[in-house]
């Protein structure tokens, strides 16, 4: 099981704050985005806009990284700290 | 460390995090600090209060991660950061940072660096109220 989060405005986008996702085998965070975009149809534009990165077990992922059973992906909307 | 660097919801105190680094090393003769304040203007429109949603573990992950490279890249002591989420009210107090070197230009430098770096890097996320409702920001200066 792979356990998407969901964060800020993508929270109120998805309308809820995580989800799980079963994979036979290991995907990338593309192949994992495509998956997204036919669930939650409404995270199609903002996930094609590329403002959104993907951290995978907490660490900044790239879209060929790969992603296995087991890991927890994070969607995070443009940062607005500080 | 740990005191050094925290999420929390409630507010904190410029002059205790101050002390708290100041106590690391009798080396420090420059303290530089930064605070972040929450303001009641944006962009031309009126903010009422503002709502801050981090990612719990990551984002304290990378406010160590922005202090340690602080302490390898610049000539400093100590540097100690923290940020609120929850609900901030105008004029209340949302980011603390502390950079402490033995003299004033390593940790002027180290302190905006830090703070740019946080904006960069570190998954918080604003959300200001209006009168015609909470937009989330999507880009900061």
């Amino acid at each position: 099981m792979i356990e998407v989060r969901f964060f800020a405005m993508l929270k109120k986008l998805s309308g809820t704050g995580a989800r799980q996702y079963e994979v036979s085998e290991p995907i990338t965070v593309l192949e994992l985005k495509q998956l997204l975009k036919e669930d939650m149809p409404a995270l199609s534009e903002v996930l094609d806009s590329r403002s959104v990165l993907v951290s995978v077990n907490e660490e900044f992922a790239r879209d060929d990284e790969l992603v296995a059973d087991g890991d927890v992906v994070g969607l995070l909307p443009p940062f607005s700290g500080g | 460390m740990s005191t050094l660097i925290a999420i929390q919801e409630g507010p904190f105190s410029v002059d205790t995090l101050q002390a708290e680094v100041k106590k690391t090393s009798k080396g420090i003769g420059a303290l530089v600090s930064f605070t972040g304040t929450g303001r009641d203007l944006s962009k031309g429109v009126d903010i009422k209060g503002l709502d801050f949603e981090h990612y719990p573990g990551m984002a304290e992950k990378k406010l160590m991660d922005i202090r340690k490279r602080a302490l390898l890249n610049f000539d400093i002591i100590e540097m100690a950061i923290i940020h609120r989420v929850g609900h901030i009210d105008i004029g209340e107090d949302i980011v603390l940072i502390v950079a402490a070197s033995a003299h004033r230009n390593d940790a002027f430098m180290a302190c905006e660096w830090a703070i740019t770096e946080l904006k960069r890097t570190t998954p918080i996320w604003k959300s200001e109220t209006t009168a015609t409702g909470d937009v989330w920001v999507t880009d900061t200066p």
